[in-house]
């Protein structure tokens, strides 16, 4: 029914697609992180690989493996 | 009837990247410009972590002065347990 005439599309769609994908993730403070997406859950967190974090456009610092808690995530964008 | 949720039989997900941070050094970011670094001794799917050995990073930015460098604090702690709705982020290596 549900995934009828009018497939029902949903964001989580998206997310799935891009795992192990290059990806910049927005955080509400303003800092971006990019990274390769290594996983994502029902609350957003994330797990980011070869992460390199930019404030004010800056590379401020790069991280091997990362976990993003889900709640400060502003967007996550396939680059 | 293996279910996918079962501990040890879990698909990818965020927080096995915790899972495999314990008993090491991680560094964990938390909101209000504070860093941690210290062994992770537990942690639950909050983010509530426990913390032992740790040294605390508080940097206070000035005011009036955007550009200048913030001043950092240390702080040592034998054992912290933080609240899980301040972490930010959570990494295993201490960054570069």
């Amino acid at each position: 029914m549900e995934n009828g005439d009018n497939e029902a599309r949903d964001p989580s769609g998206f997310l799935s697609a891009i795992i192990g994908a290059p990806v910049t993730v927005k955080l509400n403070s303003g800092v971006v992180y990019k990274g390769e997406l290594q996983s994502v859950d029902g609350y957003m967190n994330i797990a980011l690989e070869q992460t390199r974090e930019y404030v004010n456009g800056r590379v401020l610092r790069t991280y091997g493996d990362a976990f993003i808690r889900g709640n400060n995530v502003m967007y996550i964008s396939a680059d | 009837m293996a279910s996918p949720s079962e501990p040890g039989n879990r698909p990818d997900e965020p927080l096995d990247l915790v899972r495999l941070c314990l008993d090491e050094i991680v560094f964990v970011k938390l909101r209000g410009d504070r860093e941690l670094k210290g062994r992770l001794h537990a942690y639950d799917s909050h983010c509530n972590v426990v913390l032992g050995e740790v040294e605390e990073t508080i940097y206070k930015f000035e005011e009036d002065d955007e550009d200048a460098e913030p001043v950092t604090i240390k702080k040592q702690s034998e054992m912290l347990f933080v609240r899980g709705d301040s972490v930010v982020l959570i990494s295993p290596n201490p960054p570069s």
